[in-house]
């Protein structure tokens, strides 16, 4: 039971890992007044691109630097057609996951071909502090990424709640008219908090190019993003809610990965679609009364 | 020398050029893909956009891929049309097809007059009961239906994949695929020798209905005023909670229609790649169409017609087909850009308007 405990809680940390890259890269963007849809079409070319310069390169890390390079251009690209252009962000954000899709498609089948077994790379191994030491060794067994996610929490809370630019950057979401007034510039802060947030985003598709499966495959990011825009919303727009939702989502993850294997006496697609379902129940119940950005979905325009 | 933008609306000659604008400069970025996949894009766009239309049997086609797009895009363009950003066409889509492999699988021997409008009906209602759960905590809890509807996409695939791996595993080949379904409920062909079905003159009497709704009904009125402003919607006496259930319901069920139509007249079973985003693809047709049902159905032709002339270009020169989906995801985007750039200038900054500025400004 204890040996069981502990594999969970291991899971539910590296489950959570990209959705907590995922959910922060969408925080900061939101929190500028941008609703950024591109987010899984951008983990999706995170995980393409880094897994393509990794297996060009035999760097992993320098594969997860372009994947950061491919989220910070799809960033870019959102914030020239939502900042700059001032187009539909619902529109424009799932225009840019239908692009990258099929761009990461695309150049993948014109790279790779169409191999019959998948082409794969020896992906990043875990970190082990505790060798030899019982309950310790297999819960602290992770990646790295998974403990620089865990590290990005406090740092976006401190950077969002006790720095100059973290209160500029909430008061740019919430009133960026009054943000203009005070002599700052409402696109040059949004251009920035959209670029940080896609290197986020670009990173959380590559954790599980690079790290999970040392692969890239149709089905690799499978909804995750969405699950990302939920659990901001689950969050309140607050870093440190968006560990717990990650965590939520991990755990029932984990938990059906497991379920599934003890054999309990249901179709193994009812556990799969468990973690979806939850999410939708925990936002009816935890989502309700939470107020979004004042100006998300406003493009600011100067009269 | 400086360069400024001014607010200034495009001469109305302008106005009809920018769908050809957009289009051009489409191909201009993709021209990229296919120089990299070593094709030269001329003959890459001879094959994408002329060759489908060359002769009869392959322009037959262009409308058979375009009967599932019409449905999607209508379905997306109701629901947007008041407001209600339904991105889930994709899932209510499966819930018709699911529906329709049931009712096909049920309904044999049944004459044809019973059984095709029960399939369609039943689709429709199974498209509008996976349409319900996000559309109900939208007016109920006020929960954010962008992300309910998409995360329900990702769940009705998993029960896709449990019907054809479970009960509806066909028992001859043993692929995950249904067994087929009645020759009875089999949509009949529209003309002889071509795959086109009656799904094509469902989809064109859905937008000719949806046309009469939008513009000559009361309920029409009310989706257009909620979908301008729900609060200046609500002070005008519209029930704006009830708008947007039944707007939600109709578009789910609309897209439910697209799964039937997919099963019963081109599939005739059940696989889990009956729609490669269809749903997805309906947001880029109702937007492109303007949420204007003429607009829908000449932009889901089009795009129609992109998706026979990837393959197209795929068998003739070898560029993966994949290239279709980024073409028509680029002039979404491009489009979107022109229509706003369209009420702009540049304009070189001279003295004078810098001092108009400045005096506006003071």
């Amino acid at each position: 039971m204890e040996a069981f405990i502990i594999s969970l809680l291991a899971a539910t940390l590296r489950v959570a890992t990209p959705l907590i890259f995922g959910t922060l890269g969408e925080l900061f963007a939101e929190r500028a007044g941008v609703l950024n849809l591109g987010i899984e079409g951008t983990m999706f070319f995170g995980a393409f691109v880094g897994f393509w310069a990794a297996s060009a390169t035999d760097s992993l890390w320098l594969g997860m630097l372009a994947a950061i390079s491919a989220g910070v251009a799809s960033g870019l690209l959102m914030a020239l057609l939502s900042v700059t252009l001032g187009v539909n962000q619902h529109v424009s954000g799932l225009g840019i996951t239908l692009l990258l899709t099929g761009l990461s498609l695309f150049s993948f089948r014109l790279i790779f071909g169409e191999p019959r077994v998948p082409p794969s790379i020896a992906p990043f191994s875990q970190l082990n502090p505790f060798p030899g030491v019982p309950v310790l060794e297999p819960l602290f067994k992770q990646y790295a990424l998974t403990y620089i996610a865990l590290a990005l929490v406090p740092l976006v809370w401190w950077l969002l709640y006790r720095t100059d630019f973290g209160l500029r950057l909430r008061a740019v979401g919430e009133n960026p008219e009054a943000v203009d007034a005070a002599g700052i510039s409402v696109f040059r802060l949004r251009y920035l908090a959209l670029t940080v947030g896609g290197g986020l985003m670009g990173a959380a598709g590559a954790f599980l190019s690079l790290g999970q499966l040392g692969a890239f495959t149709y089905g690799i990011i499978a909804g995750r993003g969405w699950v990302c825009i939920a659990l901001i919303i689950f969050a309140h727009w607050h870093p440190v809610r968006v560990l717990w939702g990650a965590l939520l989502f991990g755990g029932v993850f984990a938990l059906q990965l497991r379920l599934q294997t003890t054999g309990a006496n249901l179709p193994y697609e009812t556990f799969l679609a468990l973690p979806y379902v939850v999410t939708i129940i925990a936002l009816a119940i935890a989502g309700r009364g939470a107020a979004a950005p004042a100006a998300l979905l406003h493009p600011y325009k100067r009269e | 020398m400086r360069f400024r933008l001014e607010r200034s609306p495009a001469p109305y000659w302008l106005r009809p050029l920018i769908p050809v604008v957009a289009l051009v400069i489409t191909f201009l970025l993709t021209a990229s893909l296919m120089i990299w996949a070593e094709a030269n894009p001329l003959e890459g766009y001879y094959y994408f956009l002329v060759a489908p239309l060359s002769n009869q049997v392959s322009a037959i086609e262009v409308l058979v891929k375009s009967t599932p797009l019409l449905l999607t895009g209508a379905s997306v363009a109701f629901a947007f049309a008041a407001g209600y950003w339904n991105i889930g066409a994709e899932g209510q889509l499966y819930a018709g097809a699911i529906a329709a492999t049931w009712l096909g699988l049920t309904l044999d021997g049944v004459t044809p007059l019973v059984a095709i409008p029960l399939m369609l009906i039943g689709g429709f209602i199974a498209g509008m009961l996976w349409a319900l759960p996000p559309a109900w905590l939208k007016i109920r809890l006020n929960v954010d239906e962008i992300v309910t509807t998409l995360l329900l996409n990702s769940v009705i695939l998993f029960l896709v994949s449990f019907l054809l791996n479970g009960p509806w595993r066909d028992p001859i080949s043993g692929w995950p695929q249904s067994p087929e379904i009645a020759a009875s409920t089999v949509f009949p062909k529209l003309l002889p020798r071509t795959r086109l079905h009656l799904g094509f003159l469902v989809a064109m009497i859905v937008i000719g209905l949806m046309w009469y709704v939008l513009s000559r009904t009361r309920l029409g009125l009310t989706m257009r005023a909620a979908g301008l402003g729900p609060q200046a919607a609500r002070y005008a006496g519209i029930n704006v909670k009830r708008t947007l259930l039944t707007a939600a319901l109709i578009s789910g069920g609309i897209a439910g229609l697209a799964g039937v139509s997919e099963v019963a007249g081109l599939h005739f079973h059940l696989i889990e790649a009956i729609s490669p985003g269809y749903g997805y693809t309906g947001i880029v047709i109702a937007t492109l169409g303007a949420l204007n049902p003429i607009g829908v159905a000449i932009a889901a032709v089009f795009i129609g017609l992109i998706e026979t002339g990837s393959q197209t270009v795929s068998r003739a020169l070898g560029v993966p087909a994949y290239l279709g989906d980024v073409v028509q995801a680029t002039l979404l985007l491009v489009t979107l850009g022109a229509l706003v750039l369209q009420n702009f200038r540049l304009r070189r900054r001279t003295t004078a308007s810098a001092a108009s500025l400045a005096a506006k400004e003071a």
